[in-house]
């Protein structure tokens, strides 16, 4: 007992237990006044404890109860088939092949970007301003446009949404490549100049082992970004499948209980990716050496 | 002179900053024949490393001549005619100490067996045989120093020039090093070029001792070494030893008044 105490359990569970109990108060106080609305328009009163009992089993509640979230979340991830539409895994699934598509591409793209930005003059002076600016636009604005356009040319279901997962994700990536790959020392760079090394020698043995930390800093940002960049996608679709269709569905009919089912889901989704990147964080830097 | 490594005459070199010009080398002439231990001393910024940078083509002279081995110092470079030893060991945290010393091997596309050999001989050449597998951090200061060294003799080259490589080390460690490192020489013959600023660790290992001073930096005296090839440690309390050090401090401080 006293080590979970000592770790980072005991810790974690205190401040999850305290945002709980903040919650069930807020459950209260949003959802009694639709409570007392309804009593009185039934000509009765409600004790407190009624009050209370009421407002945490509402169809429809401002603010669904974590248990009501929980059981929605059980029904829709473990009771249904994964082939059903109402199933969270279904929906899940087709909004993270389309995390996962965005994110290789965007981690592609942005490892290219950074490698042309070092290396070339004239793309360090070019690229970096354009890269920066394309995060200023609003990715609600821009994403309905790319799967039109897309869908213009031929192209629909998962790459359009996949683009825009790549369009958030691949920022991160030429952000901290860049600054990895320029991290080597002078002394490491003029050691290499001394034996003279060519460009893609002093690249692959110097700069990309440097680049690594950066490298997988800059990819757990890219990949819980990825995932927003798929949800978003699926909005402007009209809300056909997959996590971001579930919540526009649920906004759509007042589902509450639904939104909160698929905002959970979806933020495990994401604390899943992050952890895998680390796992893999973890691997390389320890067959590089590193004690973790 | 025929045997000649190093070859300069008026050579200069003037870095323009934003405070204006800065006068790094001033009409810098010196020849540096085969198999000699040259020391360069001076207080900073007499562009005692600077001039080892403009030997390594780190720097391109403002004016005046260099030659490396009768090349430029590009050519040189391009042959690899030497081994550069920073003042940091500037090894790859990431790659074990054997493979630090592949590095200069891999890029040069020396063969994996031959690799091997050269690793096993330079690592006993200064003393770090069976640390091979282990990474940088899993050694101390002095021993990180010593692979680096071990790494620029690797690739056989005639010529070793040294950039204050033992200044962060704790004196008793120096002095080890020190001893070491006359060993090596008498073992490998190479001309060596090596910065310093301390005045005993140049007399007890230089045939030639350069004394620099800055504001330009200069070459003010030029001390030829009477004591024998042969040095113990305890060489540095003989009067000989005693008054080549005086002779060195002597000329720091002429520069210094100037």
């Amino acid at each position: 007992m006293t080590r979970i105490w000592q770790g980072k359990t005991g810790p974690v569970i205190v401040v999850v237990a305290a945002i709980v109990m903040i919650w069930y108060v807020f459950v209260v106080v949003l959802n009694a006044p639709w409570e007392r609305d309804q009593a009185a328009r039934a000509g009765t009163t409600l004790s407190f404890t009624q009050l209370v009992r009421n407002t945490m089993a509402q169809e429809r509640p401002v603010l669904p109860a974590p248990h009501q979230v929980v059981a929605e979340m059980w029904d829709t991830i473990v009771n249904k088939k994964v082939t059903s539409k109402r199933s969270l895994v279904y929906h899940g699934w087709i909004t993270l092949s389309a995390t996962l598509l965005g994110f290789v591409i965007g981690t592609g793209l942005g490892i290219l970007l950074a490698v042309g930005i070092i290396h070339n003059r004239a793309m360090d002076k070019s690229v970096m301003p354009w890269v920066i600016a394309s995060q200023t636009i609003p990715i609600l604005a821009i994403a309905p446009m790319i799967i039109v356009v897309l869908n213009a040319i031929g192209l629909s279901g998962l790459l359009p949404k996949a683009l825009i997962s790549t369009y958030l994700s691949f920022f991160p990536i030429v952000v901290g490549m860049v600054k990895g790959l320029r991290s080597p020392e002078a002394i490491q760079m003029d050691l290499m100049h001394t034996y003279n090394a060519s460009a893609a020698q002093t690249f692959w043995k110097l700069r990309w082992p440097s680049a690594m930390p950066f490298l997988f800093t800059s990819m757990k940002v890219a990949v819980a970004i990825s995932l927003v960049g798929a949800i978003v996608g699926e909005l402007p679709t009209g809300a056909v499948a997959g996590l971001g269709a579930r919540l526009l569905a649920g906004s759509y009919y007042g589902q509450t209980i639904q939104i909160w089912a698929a905002l959970f889901t979806a933020a495990a989704l994401a604390a899943t990716l992050v952890a895998i990147v680390g796992i893999g964080q973890r691997m390389v830097m320890a067959r590089m050496g590193e004690i973790a | 002179m025929s045997n000649s490594v190093i070859s300069a005459s008026d050579l200069s070199l003037t870095f323009q900053t934003n405070d204006g010009p800065v006068h790094a080398l001033k009409d810098v002439s010196l020849e540096i024949g085969k198999g000699e231990f040259v020391s360069f001393i001076g207080p900073s910024g007499c562009g005692k490393t600077t001039f080892l940078r403009v030997i390594a083509d780190l720097e391109q002279p403002t004016s005046g001549t260099i030659s490396v081995n009768g090349m430029t110092t590009e050519e040189a470079r391009k042959t690899r005619a030497y081994g550069y030893v920073f003042q940091a060991a500037g090894l790859y945290p990431w790659r074990t100490i054997e493979r630090n010393i592949a590095l200069p091997l891999e890029i040069m596309g020396i063969a994996k067996a031959e690799q091997a050999t050269r690793i096993e001989r330079v690592l006993d050449l200064v003393n770090l045989s069976g640390f091979g597998k282990k990474y940088p951090w899993q050694l101390s200061g002095g021993m990180q120093q010593r692979a680096s060294i071990a790494r620029a003799l690797a690739f056989d080259a005639d010529l070793l020039l040294m950039d204050e490589p033992f200044g962060a080390l704790d004196e008793i460690v120096r002095d080890y090093l020190n001893e070491e490192l006359l060993k090596l020489w008498a073992a490998t013959e190479k001309t060596i070029c090596f910065v310093t600023h301390s005045i005993p660790e140049a007399v007890y290992l230089s045939t030639r001792i350069v004394v620099m001073s800055p504001r330009p930096g200069r070459v003010t005296d030029v001390i030829e070494s009477t004591l024998p090839k042969e040095r113990p440690l305890d060489i540095r309390d003989t009067t000989e030893f005693l008054e080549i050090a005086h002779r060195v401090r002597e000329g720091l401080r002429a520069g210094h008044e100037e």
